[in-house]
Formats: C-alpha cells, structure tokens, sequence
C-alpha cells in the first residue's frame, strides 16, 4: 500500500517535472522568437533567420558567412535592447505582482504608488547633480529614491490607520511630490539639452541600454524571481490580511520589509536604465491570474513570461507605430494601461 | 491548562485597552468571552493568539511563556479566526484550507500524506468537502466563515480562537457553527455577543466590561440578571431551560 502511493508520488513528481520542463522550454522558445522579431524590425530590417545564425555564430556553434553591418547592429544594439526589455517587462510585472498581493490592491503597483516617480528622482539627482557616476551609482541613486518614495507612502497610509485604499492615495501623493522634485532639480539645475534628455527619459526609453546594462538588469529580475518564487506560498498567507499571515507564523513586518525591498530593487534598477514605464505591473498580473489563478507559485512566473513577452511588443509597437520616429515606451505601456485601470478600478468599485 | 493569561496590561497611547486580565482556558474547553462593544474581547484575543504582546504580564501556553515560542510554533498549534477574514483575491476553498498547512511546512518541503489527510478532515468536519473547487468570491457568508474555519482546522491547533464566528450567519448557521466548535476535542475561547448561545454552548464564560473581567465561571453562575442589567444594561430574566438544562435568558 504505501509503496504504491510512495511509486504514485514519485510518478506525479516526475509528471510536474516533466510539465515544468516542457512549460519553461515553451516560455523561452516564445521569449526567444518576440526578441527575433523585435531585432529584425527597424530601418534596417533583419530576417529572423540572420539574427538565429548571428547568434549561433558568436556561440561558436556555427561560422554562416553574414552581412558585417547586420551583424554589428544586431549584436552592438537591437539584441541588448530586446533582451534589457525582456527583464525589466518581467521585473516591473512581478513587483506589481507582488505589491498587488501585499496591499491587497488591485490597483497597486511601482508606477501607481510612486515609487518609479522617486527612482526617477533619485537618478536625476546622480545625473544631473553629479552624485557619483556610472550604471551602479545611477542604480544607487535610484533605489535611495524608490525607497524614500516607499517609506513616505508606507509612512502615510500607516499614520492615516488606513486600508489598502489609502495606499493609493498615499501613492498619488508620492507620484506628486516626486515628480515635482525631479522638475525642481532639472529646471534649477539642468540645462536645456539635459532638460530634453531628462524629459524624453522620464517616458521610458530603451534606446540608450547596451549589454552592460544588461548585465545588470539580468542579475537583479533574476535574483528578484528567484527570491520572489520562494516567498511564493508566503504571498498566498497574505490573501486574507496581516492579521491572518501573522496567525499562520509569518513574521508580517519582516516579510513584508524583504519583499517591498525586493520590489524597490527591482523597480530601482529598471528605471535608472530605461525611466518610468507604467502600467506593465498593473495590466500584467492581472491577464496573468486571469490566465493561471491566484497562487502564487503559477502566478509569478506566468507574471515574468507575460511581462516579459508585452514589454517587448510594447517596443516594437514604439518603433513600429510612426515610421522614421521612435515613441517614447511609456506613451505605449499608457495607452495599453490607463484603459485597463479604468476597468479595474469600475470592477473594483462596484465589489467593494 | 491550556492557555493561562497573567495580569494582562495593553495599552494603544494613553488608551488602556486591557487592564488587568487573567484567565485560564481549560484543555478541551470550551471558553466563551462576552462584554459590550468596546469591552476590549478583541483586543484580549490577539493577544491570547500571540498576535500583540501586553505592555505587562504574560500569556502561558502549557506552562510555556508564549514569548519565547516563536512564531511558527504557535502558529503550530494555536489558530486564530478574525472577525471579518476578507480578500479580493478568488482562490478556492481547498487553497484557503491549505494555507492551514503553511506552519507546518519548511520553504522547501513538498505537499506530504499528512497534510492531505489535515486538509481533508478540516473540509470534511465543516461540511465543505462538496465546495472544495469552488471559488471563495463565489460562496456565501456562512461558506466563506466555514471555509476559515477549515483553514484554522487544517492547521492542526490544540487551542482554537475565534472573533465573533456567528456574525452575519443566519441562525441555522450560527447553531450549526455552535455545535462543531463546542464539540471539537480542541480548547476553544469565543468572543460572542448571543448571550442564549454563550449559555448553551460554551462550558465557562467570562464577562468583560472596559478592559477588565467583572464576572467568570460556568453559565450558570455568570448568567444573572444583575449582570445583565449592570454590564450589559438589559433587563433580562434568566431561567433553566427544560430542554437544554442550561440557563436561558429572556428579555423583557
């Protein structure tokens, strides 16, 4: 009797490592062909297949003869580009993710609550003000700003007692006084070139990210998913409320302090690199529960996937939309997003 | 004894919230709390759960200061059910029941036998078995207080607390609710506010007016009609019923 239910488990565990592995291989050949496409689209279009073989070629798998110019641009721009949108569509919609499931908000997320507006601030200051210099100091600079921007809202919502309403209250009034201090800093500070940089930045842009940036990016989201899936039963303890977490022997404070982090980290770094792109966190973890349901440990990685897979669209569609002109990603990711938050908040309304 | 509570003293500011609170909850128990709004039976609950510590005193579960449990070991062996348990997210039954499990499992360790088995029995006992696939956005009042009931269940406790568990259930709920908890092998303490219900289903009671205890010991001693009127400012008249042997109160 208990061999067969020991041979039963054994079978079921070997049946989801299967399932597990086919899903990740589907995940990745899927991320893999958005990126192609999102390489071959620009003045200078690639076919899909050059892009393959420039990669296969630097791998030292293959040695296909291509054209010198196609090779330089996929790999010294569009590849870097592609795969920086990679990560940061899958940071910004875990940190959603995980904002949504710690505020019980269906509203929350970096952008919302005005934590993108004070990594934006903090990198201003850096760049602008001449506080240190390089990608790590800009990364720097943004997280000291993400997380002021956090602990203002958290100081907020707290001092109002209030529910997971005032948090996005709370949040509007970070986004505000943010966002006014990143144009105090550029109007006093700045001068006009800086200024148009700074405003075009503000909108979100992958143009300027290379592979050093991706480096970067990679190591933060994947050390963010990786530390996310493993809190992922935890984020579920927090459906009903602290009070129930703590019941079930959470440490509600110490938990909630880690992940908020994780999300600051996270939202920090992205934005230092490409701005402020909202609404990928807000639309995102919503198709993803609509897709896998509620449990966290299906619902992060479906997260990623998803965030990833949209945020390279949304850069094709920035490139793609007007000829001969790039829009800045956040004008993309809004006219997706403020539609969809619209729906939400009419949804959320008329439960509550 | 199974949970003992000292010279319990919280305060929210200047505010005294509890003052002075002892009482022991007897194994196997079950313990009904009473007092008017405001009497602080919420308050003396989370504290009893472990979920806020007294300013001054201590709480002892089986001779051990709950201070130096951590966490999760009480969490092992203590549930709690608030008031009003709540989400907006629309998991299913069966993955509200699991979170039960969530003490007794390490970051890394995979679903075994024995929280299955946890899990069923839980569903089974509220009669949620039917329900198990069905979403929580989906179920009724007294479902979802079922379902929460589950989960603490689940979690295997010896001690049981429970915030108000009959409100907004319909009578046939509450009695149904009643009668499980009272007859769970487990110490129960229940803050109430139907007097009739104390009396019939808890075996000690104790009463709580403005963060202190005014009266304790078994239905019928605690149940008089000076208590009603003083405490509760009802006038009331209390007699044995013949069909439960238990006093019953009448109001008038």
């Amino acid at each position: 009797m208990t061999v067969t239910a020991d041979t039963g488990g054994a079978r079921r565990a070997f049946g989801q490592f299967l399932l597990l592995g086919g899903l990740l291989l589907v995940a990745i050949t899927g991320i893999a062909l958005v990126v192609g496409i999102s390489v071959g689209i620009g003045d200078l279009p690639i076919p899909l297949a050059t892009t393959f073989s420039a990669v296969t070629n630097r791998m030292g798998w293959t040695a296909i003869e291509l054209n010198r110019i196609h090779e330089t641009v996929i790999w010294d721009y569009r590849l870097s580009r592609a795969l920086v949108a990679v990560f940061c569509g899958a940071g910004l919609a875990l940190s959603g993710a995980i904002l949504q499931s710690l505020l019980r908000n269906p509203l929350a997320e970096p952008y919302v609550l005005g934590i993108s507006a004070g990594a934006s601030t903090g990198t201003v200051a850096v760049v602008i003000l001449g506080l240190g210099a390089g990608t790590i100091s800009l990364s720097a600079g943004a997280f000291a700003g993400a997380f002021a921007a956090f602990c203002f809202v958290a100081l907020l919502s707290n001092g109002a007692r209030g529910g997971p309403d005032r948090t996005i209250l709370a949040g509007v009034a970070a986004s505000q006084l943010f966002n006014a201090a990143t144009s105090y800093i550029v109007t006093t500070a700045g001068n006009a070139q800086q200024a148009r940089d700074v405003m075009f930045w503000l909108l979100g842009s992958f143009g300027g990210v290379r592979w050093p940036e991706f480096a970067l990016v990679s190591v933060v989201v994947g050390f963010g998913l990786i530390a996310c899936l493993l809190h992922a039963r935890m984020l579920d303890a927090f459906a009903f409320g602290d009070e129930t977490a703590a019941s079930l022997g959470i440490n509600v404070g110490r938990a909630k302090l880690a992940l908020f982090a994780l999300t600051a980290m996270m939202t920090a770094t992205i934005v230092s690199m490409v701005g402020t792109i909202g609404f990928v966190g807000l639309v995102v973890p919503h198709a993803a529960r609509f897709l896998v349901g509620p449990l966290h440990v299906r619902l992060l990685p479906a997260c990623a996937f998803t965030g990833a897979i949209f945020m390279v669209l949304a850069d094709i569609a920035s490139r793609a939309l007007i000829p001969q002109q790039v829009l800045p990603i956040g004008v993309v990711t809004a006219l997706v997003g403020v539609p969809f938050f619209c729906l939400i908040l009419y949804r959320y309304q008329r439960v509550s | 004894m199974s949970i003992k509570a000292e010279n319990l003293v919280w305060k929210i500011g200047s505010k005294t919230v509890i003052d002075g609170i002892s009482l022991v909850a007897e194994p196997g128990k079950t313990l009904g709390l009473l007092g008017p709004n405001g009497s602080g039976k919420t308050s003396l609950l989370r504290l009893l759960a472990g979920l806020k510590r007294p300013q001054s005193g201590q709480i002892m579960l089986d001779g051990e200061d709950i201070r130096t449990i951590g966490r999760r070991p009480i969490a092992q062996r203590v549930a709690f059910i608030e008031q009003h348990a709540a989400t907006n997210s629309n998991l299913l039954v069966i993955d509200v029941v699991k979170l039960g499990r969530f003490p007794h499992r390490s970051m890394f360790s995979g679903w075994t036998p024995a929280d299955d088995a946890a899990v069923n029995d839980a569903l089974e006992q509220t009669g949620m078995a039917a329900k198990r696939n069905d979403r929580w956005q989906s179920l009724s009042g007294g479902e979802k207080q079922r379902t929460q009931l589950a989960r603490a269940l689940a979690q295997s406790p010896r001690e049981l607390i429970l915030d108000e568990p009959t409100n907004h259930l319909d009578i046939h709920h509450q009695i149904g609710l009643m009668r499980l908890v009272s007859s769970l092998p487990i110490t129960s303490i229940i803050a109430l506010h139907d007097l009739n219900h104390a009396s019939m289903f808890c075996d000690r009671l104790v009463v709580m007016e403005a963060g202190k205890i005014v009266a304790s010991g078994t239905p019928d001693e605690v149940l008089t009609q000076d208590l009603l009127r003083d405490v509760f400012s009802v006038e009331a008249r209390v007699e044995i019923s013949p069909h439960h042997r238990r006093p019953h109160i009448y109001f008038v």
